[in-house]
């Protein structure tokens, strides 16, 4: 479904992927683990197209996606929750759940997604008509994931989706996480500090390091791996 | 209180004017996060534009109709929406990605390049050309008071245009994606908004607002010249960042404001010289309590 060749990003002088290559398959729960600087956002912002990419070949459904304009690749199908959640603070939840179907023009239908998301995450029906800059870190997040939801994406980005939650959101998020995978079939990309809890929602793992793919395997492989385990896992 | 409420409608009347100017100064802050110092010579277009156009509309409608008028009116509107969007995609576009500050004093540079190329004799010429009588005017006596009914259209058209700027921002899909797009441009393209586009719309919104205001500062001036729009451009700026730039009904207050400080303190004989001082010391004077503009909010700034 997603291709991504020998991409390579640099700001300015330094360059921050050397050249990674990754797939997703339909279906998919992939995940992108590694430290902090690692690479991993800077992955996903270029296939999102919020930064160019100075090499390389990303398709997605056989279509070559590298370097067009982010709201093009939207409309592809692609939905990216970037890192910082960057939800609209001045705009309410409901306005801001609009936002993320900007693209689609069925009012009934965006109705509907909008009812499947506040199933999902009830708490944000309750804030509804609430400006999203007064949600609680974990409601943001909710609202960035459902924001996402909203324009039907076949591919979903999560970036740190755990980052600065509460934890016991954060059980609750990854739940939704594999819940959205299964039940709306939407191939999910997620970058994660947390491996522990990555390797355990994915299928396949890639581990990042200094804007690398150094490994790349199974999931339920990663865990086990001695390498994987002293670096990402605490032993 | 006849002297008080005379001022009153006079100050209401220039700070209308002043406020339509000053919401395309904070569009276009808000959207693109600098002061577009060429908004006062579109203004400047706008009245010249109904100047050329008004001949023909008098031929067509008759002399001083309304409906004349609001055809000069929308069509220099439009005329001065293509300007600014056309200003916005050859000087302002190239730069996007480029400090502000390059922005800032490139749009320095368009104001006095429009400026002073209007001045010159195969354009507009320098000299001062008197405006045409647009609309029936009339002067009522209401009470004790003179009131001239340009005087009293003038707030009422601005109201109407408010009315319909604060539909289009609160509840139509270009308005949100423009909110969207003032707070965080990025993630608004994640969301599939063409940020260019809505760029666009901003410019073609704010330039249409100037053209109005520049035909209504046109109706109460003695004539018209390429430099005319600086007096006005620069209050209204002003107002802007007492209104707190970047803030839509900020910049509404913040004209009426500026314009009703002037008219009052114009309107004191023994303090009719100090008119400007007055006005800008009270707008110091807020703004060093309030330094983010009267309903502007301290932003922290986004990495």
């Amino acid at each position: 479904m997603l291709e991504v060749n020998n991409l390579t990003v640099q700001y300015g002088a330094i360059k921050a992927l050397h050249g990674i290559s990754l797939r997703v398959s339909q279906g998919e729960i992939v995940t992108l683990i590694g430290s902090n600087g690692a690479g991993k956002s800077t992955a996903l912002r270029a296939i999102s197209g919020l930064v160019r990419s100075a090499e390389g070949h990303i398709t997605f459904d056989g279509q070559p996606i590298t370097n067009l304009a982010s709201h093009e690749i939207v409309q592809r199908g692609i939905s990216h929750v970037p890192e910082g959640r960057m939800i609209f603070a001045n705009l309410t939840v409901q306005e801001n759940l609009k936002m993320g179907a900007y693209l689609r023009r069925d009012s009934d239908g965006i109705a509907q997604t909008m009812d499947y998301v506040f199933a999902t995450f009830p708490r944000l029906r309750e804030r509804e008509k609430q400006v999203a800059g007064t949600l609680s870190g974990g409601e943001q997040q909710m609202l960035a994931i459902g924001r996402a939801l909203m324009g039907q994406p076949k591919f979903l980005m999560l970036d740190e989706p755990s980052l600065g939650i509460a934890p016991i959101l954060v059980k609750t998020i990854f739940e939704k996480i594999v819940e959205i995978n299964r039940e709306q079939k939407i191939t999910i990309l997620l970058v994660e500090q947390n491996a522990h809890r990555a390797l355990d929602i994915s299928h396949r793992g890639y581990v990042i390091e200094t804007g690398r793919v150094i490994l790349h395997d199974e999931s339920k492989s990663l865990r086990t791996n001695p390498q994987v385990k002293s670096a990402y896992l605490g032993g | 209180m006849d002297w008080f409420l005379q001022q009153f409608i006079n100050g209401l009347a220039l700070g209308s004017i002043y406020a339509l100017i000053a919401l395309g100064y904070t569009m276009v802050y808000g959207v693109l996060r600098f002061i577009n110092f060429a908004h006062s010579d579109v203004l400047m277009l706008g009245a010249f534009a109904a100047y050329f156009i008004a001949p023909a509309a008098a031929s067509i409608f008759g002399p001083q109709s309304y409906f004349g008028a609001f055809m000069v009116i929308m069509m220099a509107a439009l005329i001065c929406a293509a300007i600014g969007v056309t200003i916005e995609y050859l000087a302002y576009r190239p730069l996007r990605k480029r400090p502000k500050l390059t922005v800032l004093i490139t749009a320095i540079g368009v104001s006095l390049f429009i400026e002073f190329t209007c001045q010159h004799k195969a354009v507009f010429g320098a000299e001062t050309k008197p405006f045409p009588k647009l609309l029936p005017e009339q002067d009522f006596l209401l009470g004790g008071l003179t009131v001239n009914s340009n005087d009293l259209l003038v707030p009422l058209v601005t109201i109407m245009l408010l009315a319909v700027l604060w539909f289009i921002v609160q509840k139509t899909k270009i308005g949100t994606a423009m909110r969207a797009v003032s707070y965080n441009e990025q993630a608004a393209s994640l969301m599939g908004v063409n940020v260019n586009r809505v760029i666009t719309f901003t410019f073609a919104i704010g330039s249409a607002l100037a053209a109005v205001a520049g035909i209504l500062y046109a109706m109460k001036s003695p004539g018209i010249e390429p430099l005319m729009g600086i007096q006005p451009g620069l209050r209204a700026f002003i107002a802007a960042v007492l209104g707190g730039i970047g803030n839509l009904p900020g910049a509404a207050l913040g004209g009426l404001v500026l314009g009703l400080l002037e008219t009052f303190a114009g309107g004191i004989p023994s303090l009719s010289n100090y008119r400007d001082g007055i006005a800008f010391a009270i707008l110091i004077l807020i703004l060093l309590f309030k330094p983010t503009g009267l309903l502007g909010k301290a932003q922290t700034e986004k990495v």
